[in-house]
């Protein structure tokens, strides 16, 4: 393969990195060693360093792979619908195992964290297609298409609702939107926002947004309109607007949703927090999961430049703004704003350390204000409709709406736009859940309560969620819960932190041991202490938070694990002798008598 | 009314931890003034006497025998504590568990270039101590009172920690002797 003519068009630009890294990918079905040469050279990196790159995603590969490359989720609500059997179905059909590649090198099974299709479980994305609601069946049939080497394109049968089944998103992803709401989903008239922003100035839009008291809506909360001031204030030759579109939050699946439906408004935001901030590029920085999603994006993005909405001069006032997309390529962690900035710079998406903040040193080290797709969508509103219809609505510290996705045991999975102030209890109507014994607010790292704490409301002063809720009935087990949680973040830890790098493991493992009955009433005290120690020694989000499951299934079930420990011994081992001692037995041909008394 | 005592074993460790006691220097005079040693490398008596107050364990678990004269240990001492990075965590032999035994094994006395042909055998004799599946931390095996950390910790640190222990006396955790950069 000629790389070098490959390369050229990237003008080794290193920012695109993992475009060039992907664009290889699909060309070659991994990433070889000539390939990484090739890149290091062009870019003039260290091998090193694109290696780093690749081992970072989970979607990037420099081993080869089958032709089809099944990354089937593994978030709980797949393992509540039958994960289980579609996975053994895959290694039935295919002949190999999870993380192999089949013998005649037309299958590779790989495992991936939520992909954002909580509500239509178990998922599977396949070369860069979605495949939803699978069982064992459809996953029979899929195979046998595969072997007659249908693209992966033609095996979908029905598409979903609304723009899922435009021509060029084909998916069978479905929406699942089960609430309306007044913003994100009220009356939205494209170019009104912009064209309106424009007639007033930047300090006028940014006191509105102030006025409005929109806060992020990616979990955080800060306020949006401080936000914006902070970047227009710092001094730059450029400044840049990032919409971060990688909810990857276990149970998230409302940015998904927003960009099918709702992308104009969106984009316009960007547009408005552009001008607002002084920017005149916009990056989406949109998850890999999402990848369908591109070519209708991009379709949305031409038409609004054909409209005059984007691109030079909007609306004749002299403002420059356009957006591009940039691809993630499968990390968690890049959720995070900085992680996320050192993406989209093509590096690892390791968070950096904060001060400086994006807004101070963000994209190539500019001003840069990075902003949730929600909240971007409802600020486009706010300048439609004025800061004070918007604050009717929620909470007064809690002002709007929320989009929640909805996922676990209920009748009714998908989105719900609801207002801030509502009580767990009054959602779990809404969405025909019943006999529920636990809801995870706020994804793995959010909280889990029980029923005391039903009527508790979602708002940021109270129960504070990026919008994924997750329920459990009384059928369910929570230390499978506590567990698919803890190897989650285990996964998805940058390593950056010992603490959050080591420390999860261990955590997990005092967590097993507790769960298999060995634990004592020693081992509980030190599973709260080390997650105090990690979330307090972890620099990002993603340590602050990894002990959650465990922490607050403590807070809320208590009893649950204190049935589990002893509370008689002072030490119970997991340790067996005889049995760490099988394996050298086995390799040596010797037998084993352990000595009863020492000396 | 008669001194504490102390005994001190070295299992899956380079015996760097009791080097770095033997690094409190001039104080070993103050120390024998205030302790008395039972079983330990230090004055090599093999086995335990009588009961002891504090048992200082530096390495991990790596064999059989390391996890008898662990037990040996605990039975005997009422205090034990896990001094440095292989007793705490497996430290630097926990390296191989990451891979397999018999892998392990086969690289060190069958593939390995300086192993002479004639000599490929994976030892296999009654005298050498059961290797374990992997390097356990002390404190999966028995209880362990208390840990001091570091590669090695530091002389100050072990003889601030263990005349602590024997004072009775809350430990003074200066900055300077739990930081390793």
């Amino acid at each position: 393969m000629n790389y070098k003519k490959i390369l050229q068009k990237y003008r080794k630009d290193r920012t695109r990195l993992i475009e060039i890294l992907k664009e290889l990918q699909s060309r070659e079905g991994y990433i070889s060693e000539k390939a990484i040469l090739s890149v290091a050279d062009e870019l003039g990196l260290s091998r090193a360093e694109v290696e780093g790159v690749i081992s970072f995603y989970h979607f990037l590969s420099a081993r080869p792979l089958g032709k089809y490359v099944v990354y089937l989720n593994n978030s709980i609500t797949a393992e509540m619908a039958g994960r289980e059997k579609v996975a053994l179905a895959w290694e039935r059909e295919t002949g190999c195992r999870f993380g192999q590649t089949s013998e005649d090198g037309l299958v590779t099974l790989l495992e991936t964290s939520c992909i954002g299709m909580n509500d239509q479980e178990p998922a599977a994305i396949i070369n860069g297609v979605v495949f939803t609601s699978l069982n064992p069946d459809k996953v029979k049939k899929l195979v046998g298409w595969m072997r007659e080497g249908r693209a992966v394109e033609d095996m979908v049968e029905e598409t979903g609702d609304g723009a899922n089944g435009h021509e060029l998103v084909r998916s069978m992803v479905r929406n699942n939107i089960r609430k309306t709401g007044p913003v994100v989903f009220g009356e939205y008239v494209p170019g009104q926002a912009i064209r309106k922003a424009l007639e007033t100035t930047p300090e006028c839009i940014i006191d509105e947004v102030k006025k409005a008291n929109l806060l992020g809506r990616g979990g955080a909360g800060f306020p949006t309109g401080l936000k914006w001031e902070f970047c227009r204030k710092e001094k730059g030759e450029q400044h840049f607007v990032i919409c971060n579109a990688d909810e990857g939050e276990p149970g998230t699946f409302k940015d998904r949703v927003i960009l099918t439906e709702r992308p104009e408004m969106v984009f316009e935001g960007m547009a408005i927090a552009g001008y607002a901030v002084g920017a005149r590029l916009g990056i989406l920085y949109l998850r890999h999961e999402y990848t369908y999603l591109r070519r209708y994006l991009e379709h949305v993005l031409q038409k609004m430049r054909e409209q005059g909405w984007l691109g030079p001069n909007i609306a004749g006032r002299g403002f420059d703004f356009d957006i591009e997309i940039k691809m993630g390529a499968g990390a968690y962690v890049c959720g995070e704003e900085s992680a996320l900035i050192e993406s989209a710079e093509g590096k690892r998406g390791e968070p950096r350390d904060r001060p400086p903040f994006p807004v101070q040193k963000g994209y190539l080290n500019l001003p840069s204000t990075v902003n949730n797709v929600e909240t971007l969508a409802t600020a486009t509103q706010i300048i439609i409709h004025g800061a004070n219809w918007f604050r009717s609505m929620g909470t007064p510290v809690s002002a709007g709406t929320k989009l929640l996705s909805v996922s676990g045991d209920c009748e009714r999975p998908g989105i719900y736009e609801v207002e801030y102030g509502l009580t767990v209890k009054e959602l779990l109507e809404m969405v025909g859940a019943r006999d529920t014994l636990a809801v995870q607010v706020g994804g793995p790292s959010g909280n889990c309560i029980s029923e005391a704490g039903f009527g508790r409301k979602i708002c940021f002063s109270d129960l504070p969620t990026g919008g994924s809720i997750i329920i459990f009935n009384r059928s369910r087990d929570l230390f499978s819960v506590v567990r698919n949680f803890l190897d989650f973040f285990i996964e998805e830890s940058c390593g950056w932190c010992v603490p959050c790098r080591a420390g999860n493991v261990l955590l997990k493992k005092k967590f097993e041991k507790i769960a298999s009955g060995l634990g004592t009433v020693q081992d509980l005290k030190e599973i709260e202490a080390w997650g105090k120690i990690i979330k307090s020694m972890s620099r990002c989000g993603l340590g602050q938070t990894s002990p959650n499951p465990v922490l607050t299934t403590l807070a809320s079930f208590r009893e649950l694990y204190e049935s589990r420990v002893n509370k008689e011994a002072d030490f119970i081992p997991e340790f067996d002798l005889n049995q760490a001692v099988a394996e050298a037995c086995a390799i040596t041909g010797r037998k084993f008598q352990e000595e009863q008394d020492h000396a | 009314m008669s001194k504490p005592v102390i005994a001190t074993a070295s299992l899956a460790g380079c015996f760097g931890c009791h080097m770095s006691f033997l690094d409190i220097d001039e104080r070993i005079l103050d120390l024998i003034e205030l302790v008395e040693f039972d079983k330990s490398p230090i004055d090599d008596i093999k086995k335990f006497s009588r009961p002891v107050d504090i048992g200082l364990i530096e390495g991990g678990c790596c064999n059989a025998e390391n996890v008898e004269v662990l037990r040996y240990f605990r039975k005997n001492c009422k205090i034990l504590v896990s001094v440095g990075e292989c007793a705490v965590m497996g430290g630097l032999p926990a390296m191989r568990n990451t891979i397999p035994l018999k892998e392990c094994l086969e690289e060190a006395y069958l593939n390995s270039p300086t192993v002479a042909p004639e000599d490929r055998l994976i030892p296999a004799d009654e005298d050498i101590p059961v290797l374990l599946d992997r390097v356990y931390p002390c404190h999966e095996i028995v209880k362990i009172d208390y840990f001091l950390p570091g590669c090695p910790p530091s002389a100050d640190l072990i003889w601030e920690a263990l005349t602590a222990l024997v004072q009775g006396r809350p430990l003074r955790l200066e900055y300077e002797l739990v930081k390793y950069d």
